[in-house]
């Protein structure tokens, strides 16, 4: 059984309402930051404690909170990404409508350390019944002291505003978000300057995901030095992985990066298995934008060990063999689904988010999605795999801001590792209309890589 | 000392120059000129806040500056990208610059109507240079090109919608030059469009610059549009004193028939004085007009053709780049004809050339 | 003109009061959520340039961010709208066979809506209820594990409510 620190209180019920949150031990995090330390020592704290960010890029947070400007006379912005949209990914939605107060507890204490005096929640417009829920949890904190002028004497005033989007998956991406609060279209700010110095209304700010703040209660609770003994290497903590696809059991699991990928999915206390007693043909562990990998290399590396849940071992072999962390959806195909029809479904996502402010993704994206409509429904050509190879590589880091990268990455992991499946819609189109391709060879195990790379 | 400005030294395909600091890679390289400028479809230096989104001024930073000379891992827009000291930068001796290039500039033609043809903008179109120059010989997109439903600007500017590129030029120069903006970018992704939303006509005193910003053919003058092609006209720089805006411009005559007016345009097709719609739409007689002479036209524009005088030779770069040595040429013209000699300086030739002009025993006319 | 109750008003105004001064522009996304609750559960051109006017911008800035944004529908829909999500978990779950069993069902492609003006199917692309598929949103609410029964049985009581609520 893995440790706990986020949903260990998420079931005990009421615990949405203050008092009970509070009878759990809730709020004790702002009290330490608030009354024991100073703004630069909870930094130092969760600098300590290695958290990554949790939203997808797995930048060190502390590291990131570091970095902001704190020019005199400036305000200075903290904002809590709850723009949840990758496809696959639904555990921020999970705690922010279990244990909203743990979120607010957080961001109180991130923008004691920032120096945040208003600090938005930026939520997709579509999760509208939660922006009731936090704000219920906000307007309970501000009754009990824990928001306003002076909180608990320290001098430090606060407020924390929900606001929400309105459809556009390209919000997630902090500068965007920050121009979609600003009450504009969701446009992805060209870099530099960074938000650290020129953010929210060109304030310095810092953009945190929902379980990273989270994750700055049991910091505080536990200390920072702590928190980094669990998990391994650079992966600290637990993180929050939510599960579906074909499995028996979907659902949100915080895991603490020391089990195997295998145990992930077979386990009763995570997955259950693949629904209907099926077999696995592969899985997109990150969020649908990191590479897809068939089930052989998805349960060992190329090197021959076994596949962990943490950012390390889930990118060992770089693209050519392994994947990424990413955001944590981990997203299951069973043995009777088709890469390439799922593969459209992605492809056909990014077409309909992408901004259209740069050239490779706004037309790159559309055509991709095109042939793999024609390979799909059976007037696919040979040459298509290759044109979508070459287009795909042509958006790849050509682009403004990542949704370029996260729109090519799955179309070239999907012909990386399926180019047989791709090949034989074109080659048998009529046979492509009724039945899939199976599950192959993608589960055979692989030949171990005698020396690997260094 | 206060007062000096800080200098950056940065090489650009091996020419290294000082450059302020706070000046782009872009900006830096067209100090150099020729070749070494990467293409800009986007940025405008006249426009706050543009640039970045087109991505043909893609380059490589092989150095990020002196004191951390780690290459950068992803190519920069150099319009958007500030030069550090001792940075090391590669557009046209990086093989990687050139193969994103060309796959920025298809995707850009893949929905591209290709009607040059029928585009008043043929001949001055910054999307048909950058393809002449980067794009493949043939299209591999095989799906129907994107349409638009049209939408009606007024009197004056024609928008056709099918052969923008979002540079999003056009939104910055409302913004920017006159005190209201009635049109912006609609819609998101592939189907993003310039429009009103409601039809509304652009009729501020300013607005029609957003026909000499717009890089291709998606605005143009609706009073001239269909009346010629740009290059049967002869460019002048005229005057005239007007209260709004400066008065000076070009006049595109052919004989004494003003068919155009337009700002007067630098070498990298920039705006010098933005001019207003009066000057622009209204003064179509040559008596409106005090005529300063003809146009400096690149030799390499379609213009130049017929234009017997003050063609301008643009810098050439590349002996620089290739360390002093001359590109090696397989054959030269000159050795086996008479015709073309390099001596001889065609702009200044009054009037067509003629063969006496070659003759060895001759003096060129008009020397 | 349609105008906002007062209590919108006043909710619009607190919204305002969030941002520092001169940033009223940034509640444009919420307020455009309320419009679009109050007059219709769609915003007209006469709309937007009422909450311009509301916020001091340009109608143009509104055009700009309503066309954006997938949540705004930017013509009359149906009293009830059906977004489904069909991005590839929904797939996986079958979200292509909801779609064909909601189409036939209602008589309508997607993006139309019904004569009787009660419903409206949409498709969507993922809504994170990835692990909840297939599933869509009616209004404030997600409506998960779609199966041909549970469709059947959200149709009647859209239909029941729609006729107790007139």
């Amino acid at each position: 059984m893995g440790k706990k620190l986020l949903l260990e209180k998420a079931h005990v019920p009421g615990i949405r309402n203050y008092d009970v949150y509070r009878r759990e031990g809730g709020y004790r995090a702002v009290e330490k930051a608030l009354k024991t330390m100073s703004p630069d020592q909870v930094t130092e704290e969760v600098k300590k404690s290695g958290l990554r960010g949790r939203g997808g890029a797995g930048f060190p947070a502390g590291m990131k909170w570091s970095f902001l400007a704190k020019p005199e006379g400036v305000p200075r912005y903290l904002v809590c990404n709850a723009d949840e949209s990758e496809p696959g990914t639904f555990k921020d939605r999970y705690l922010m409508e279990f244990i909203p107060h743990l979120l607010v507890e957080g961001l109180i204490v991130a923008s004691y350390a920032l120096g945040s005096n208003r600090t938005f929640i930026y939520i997709r417009g579509e999760y509208a019944w939660i922006v009731d829920i936090l704000e219920q949890a906000i307007a309970e904190a501000k009754n009990n002291g824990w928001l306003g002028k002076n909180i608990l004497g320290s001098g430090f005033d606060c407020e924390i505003y929900v606001q929400r989007g309105a459809g556009a998956y390209i919000c997630g991406e902090e500068t965007a978000l920050i121009e979609s609060l600003e009450g504009k279209r969701g446009n992805p700010r060209i870099k530099p300057p960074f938000p650290a110095v020129k953010g929210l209304w060109d304030c310095p700010t810092v953009v945190n995901n929902v379980e990273t703040i989270a994750a700055v209660v049991p910091i505080m609770n536990i200390t920072g030095e702590e928190y980094a003994k669990i998990g391994v290497g650079k992966s600290t903590g637990t993180k929050l992985i939510s599960a579906c696809g074909n499995i028996n059991k979907p659902g949100v699991y915080e895991i603490d990066m020391t089990i195997s990928v295998e145990e992930f999915i077979y386990s009763e206390e995570y997955c259950g298995g693949i629904a209907q007693g099926k077999r696995l043909k592969a899985c997109i562990p990150g969020g649908s934008s990191v590479p897809i990998l068939p089930a052989n290399l998805l349960l060992k590396t190329a090197k021959g060990e076994n596949r962990m849940m943490n950012y390390e071992s889930l990118s060992d072999g770089g693209f050519a063999t392994g994947t990424m962390m990413g955001s944590g959806g981990f997203i299951v195909l069973d043995e009777d689904q088709c890469v390439v029809r799922h593969t459209l479904t992605l492809a056909r996502f990014y077409r309909h988010e992408s901004c259209g402010q740069c050239s490779p993704c706004r037309e790159g994206t559309g055509w991709m999605e095109k042939i793999l409509k024609n390979i799909e429904y059976g007037k696919g050509k040979k040459s298509d795999i290759d044109l979508l190879w070459d287009i795909q590589r042509k958006i790849e880091g050509n682009t403004i801001c990542p949704l370029g990268d996260a729109a090519a990455w799955p179309v070239a992991a999907a012909i990386r590792h399926f180019r047989d499946e791709f090949e034989w819609h074109v080659q048998y189109p009529n046979a492509a209309q009724n039945r899939n391709y199976g599950l192959a060879h993608y589960a055979d195990p692989l030949p171990v890589v005698a020396a690997p790379k260094a | 000392m206060a007062d000096q400005p800080k200098l950056f030294k940065v090489t650009i395909d091996n020419i290294t120059i000082e450059v302020e600091a706070g000046t782009s890679i872009l900006n830096a390289a067209r100090m150099i000129g020729g070749d070494v400028a990467p293409p800009a479809m986007c940025y405008y230096s006249k426009l706050k806040g543009s640039g970045g989104k087109c991505r043909t001024c893609l380059v490589e930073v092989a150095a990020g500056s002196t004191a951390d000379p780690r290459p950068m891992p992803k190519l920069v827009a150099s319009c958007r990208t500030n030069v550090m000291d001792g940075m090391v930068v590669k557009n046209i001796t990086s093989e990687r610059v050139q193969d994103a290039r060309k796959g920025v500039v298809e995707l850009l033609l893949i929905n591209h109507p290709l009607d040059c043809p029928i585009c008043d903008q043929a001949g001055e179109c910054h999307l048909q240079d950058l393809s002449y120059e980067h794009g493949a010989e043939g299209t591999r997109y095989e799906f129907p090109r994107r349409q638009f439903e049209k939408h009606n600007l007024g009197p004056y500017i024609q928008l056709h919608m099918t052969r923008c590129i979002l540079c999003y030029r056009c939104v910055f120069t409302a913004d920017q030059l006159t005190n209201k903006r009635v049109h912006g970018v609609l819609d998101r992704g592939d189907h993003a469009e310039i429009a009103t939303y409601i039809e509304k006509a652009l009729d501020n005193d300013f607005i029609g610059n957003v026909i000499d910003v717009c890089p291709v053919g998606a605005l143009t003058d609706k009073t001239f549009r269909f009346k010629n092609r740009v290059w049967f006209l002869k460019p002048e720089d005229a005057h005239c004193s007007c209260s709004k805006c400066s008065g000076k411009v070009t006049l595109w005559r052919r004989g004494d028939e003003v068919f155009r007016v337009t700002g007067r345009k630098d070498q990298w097709g920039e705006v010098q004085d933005w001019i207003c719609n009066e000057c622009r739409f209204e003064k179509k007689k040559t008596s409106d007009w005090v005529i300063e002479g003809p146009t400096k036209v690149s030799r390499h524009s379609v213009i130049s053709a017929n234009h017997y005088v003050d063609t301008v030779k643009p810098h050439e770069a590349l002996p620089e780049v290739m360390g002093g040595r001359n590109p090696r040429l397989l054959m030269d013209i000159h050795s086996i004809s008479e015709v073309n000699k390099p001596e001889i300086d065609l702009s200044k030739i009054q009037g067509p050339a003629h063969s006496n002009d070659f003759k060895k025993s001759e003096k060129p006319k008009g020397q | 003109m349609a105008q906002f109750s007062a209590e919108k008003l006043a909710k619009v105004n607190e919204i305002i009061a969030r941002y520092p001064q001169g940033k009223q522009k940034s509640a444009l996304i919420p307020v455009l959520h309320i419009a679009q609750e109050e007059f219709g559960g769609w915003l007209s051109a006469e709309t937007m340039d009422y909450v311009a006017s509301i916020l001091k911008i340009e109608p143009i800035e509104v055009y700009e961010v309503a066309t954006f944004y997938s949540m705004y529908n930017l013509k009359p829909v149906g009293k009830y709208v059906f977004e489904v999500c069909q991005t590839g978990p929904c797939m996986l779950n079958g979200s292509d066979d909801i779609i064909e069993y909601i189409k036939s069902k209602l008589g309508i492609k997607v993006g139309e809506t019904t004569a009787d003006g009660l419903f409206t199917l949409k498709t969507v692309e993922c809504l994170g209820a990835c692990g909840y598929a297939p599933m869509m949103q009616i209004g404030k609410h997600y409506r998960e594990h779609l199966t041909k029964q549970k469709v059947d049985a959200i149709i009647d009581e859209c239909e029941r409510n729609a006729v107790t609520n007139n």
